[in-house]
């Protein structure tokens, strides 16, 4: 068994809340100069060359790169082998997200439902946790947005929808959502699983950096051509028209309810942030 | 890429009637801020009969929640976000001397008519750009509503504000043309 402070948990996730929202992944930013350089739209390369210099300026001078620094989601992966003194995990987390959202200069954009009055400290955080082998804990945050959140969308398709309807239902969803949610974006698929399962899978596989292929060659192909699909819509950057709709398609599938094909369609603008660190 | 045309705040007919859906425009001078809680705010003061915390007369709101300003900065991060909530609440702000909105994203056909009807523009700048977009930003300062946080209406100075006309006053609509032009399926 190893101790680990909450302290350093909360430490850590401070770190992590103002990193992820100044540095946007490289893997993010070469698919987006690679999409400069091929985009045929004047209008959409001019977007994404702000795209690109905001990005820059974002890193440069440590601010965020977009004003919505969105709810704080984790991915935890807790070594089963960890004991953790001082608080409770989420606890640990939120004090974390409290300090990185205060002194990082970023949004606080948590509110209540009903009232829309603000909580004021971005708290409370999704977290999601897993238990896995080991004595480390591995921590993923997820700076996620509303504008690409708000076109996201869980269906109960109809088991006879199959594969058609699936990509049907994805192709629609993205075009629906427009200009909406700041194209160019990535889609995070999932499929199978209960309600809530396709929704969390969904927004798991947006973790994947966009240079690493899915290990399974039948959803490889699938989110290619799902992908080209997608770049055919004409949306293109912010919505002007263009090619460059989206950078990236990624599934998740697991087993379901003989009864179900729960689909989960999470949209993720590019605007990717996301941060790891492993204690 | 088309001409970039300079406009200034607040905004004239003349003006207005020159824009063309697909023009990039810079914009110089005074905008106001405000998103979905100010909005609300602001229809039911009027509601209750009450003014508005600025004179709308030809001027341009911009939909946005920035970043907190680090010290020695007029304001943080600062792009737009997603226009069509605030479309429940634009139309009667048009109808009161609303020239332009600045956003992101799709109207409602009430706001679209509305633009034609009293001559209003709405401009799309680029989401996500927030960091870039500050950088026109010179100063700002909170008129209304602080309660509300990165909501409160902010009055706020700009110069060579980036952003692209979406409707103009003759029905025209860049998220449809545009998306025309280059869709392959
Ligand atoms: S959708 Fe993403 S890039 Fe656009 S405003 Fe929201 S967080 Fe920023």
């Amino acid at each position: 068994m190893r101790e680990i402070n909450a302290k350093q948990i909360t430490d850590a996730v401070s770190d992590l809340c103002g990193k992820a929202n100044f540095d946007i992944p490289e893997d993010v930013m070469n698919v987006l100069r690679k999409a400069y350089d091929e985009e045929v739209s004047p209008q959409g390369k001019d977007v994404l060359k702000q795209i690109i210099d905001n990005d820059e300026i974002a890193h440069n001078e440590q601010v965020p790169m977009c004003q919505d620094t969105g709810l704080a989601v984790f991915f935890v992966e807790l070594g089963q082998d960890v004991h953790i003194t001082g608080s409770l995990l989420n606890d640990a987390i939120n004090e974390g997200v409290r300090k990185g959202y205060k002194d990082g200069y970023l949004r606080k954009s948590t509110c209540n439902p009903f009232t829309r009055k603000n909580v004021g400290d971005n708290t409370p955080s999704i977290i999601h946790v897993e238990v896995v082998a080991g004595d480390k804990i591995k921590l993923t945050m997820a700076a996620k947005g509303g504008g690409s959140e708000n076109m996201s969308r869980v269906m109960m398709m109809k088991p006879s929808d199959g594969l058609e309807g699936i990509k049907k239902y994805i192709i629609d969803r993205v075009r629906e959502s427009g200009s909406n949610p700041c194209p160019p974006v990535i889609v995070g698929v999932g499929i199978g699983g209960t309600f809530e399962r396709s929704a969390l899978i969904a927004k798991k596989s947006l973790l994947r950096p966009l240079n690493v292929q899915n290990p399974d060659p039948e959803l490889d192909k699938l989110e290619k051509e799902l992908l080209a699909s997608i770049n055919k819509l004409g949306i293109g950057p912010m919505g002007l028209g263009g090619r460059t709709t989206a950078l990236g398609v990624h599934v998740i599938v697991e087993p379901c309810h003989i009864a179900s094909l729960p689909l989960a369609v999470n949209i993720q603008c590019h605007s990717a942030r996301h941060k790891e660190i492993t204690i | 890429m088309a001409n970039i045309i300079k406009i200034k705040t607040p905004l004239t007919d003349d003006v207005v009637y020159q824009l063309k859906s697909g023009d990039s425009v810079l914009i110089t001078g005074v905008m106001y801020t405000g998103r979905d809680a100010a909005h609300k705010r602001m229809i039911d003061a009027l509601n209750r009969g009450e003014k508005l915390p600025f004179d709308i007369q030809g001027q341009i709101i911009y939909y946005v929640g920035p970043s907190p300003a680090k010290p020695g900065k007029p304001i943080g991060s600062a792009g737009p976000t997603t226009s069509y909530r605030m479309d429940a609440y634009a139309p009667t702000l048009i109808k009161l001397g609303l020239k332009g909105m600045v956003g992101k994203g799709w109207r409602a056909k009430e706001v679209i008519d509305a633009c034609i009807k009293y001559k209003a523009i709405y401009f799309g700048a680029t989401g996500g750009a927030g960091a870039l977009i500050a950088r026109s930003i010179k100063k700002a300062e909170i008129i209304a509503y602080e309660d509300l946080g990165p909501e409160a209406v902010r009055r706020i100075e700009v110069v060579d504000f980036p952003a692209i006309v979406i409707n103009d006053v003759y029905g025209n609509d860049l998220y449809v043309k545009g998306v025309e032009q280059y869709k392959q399926i």
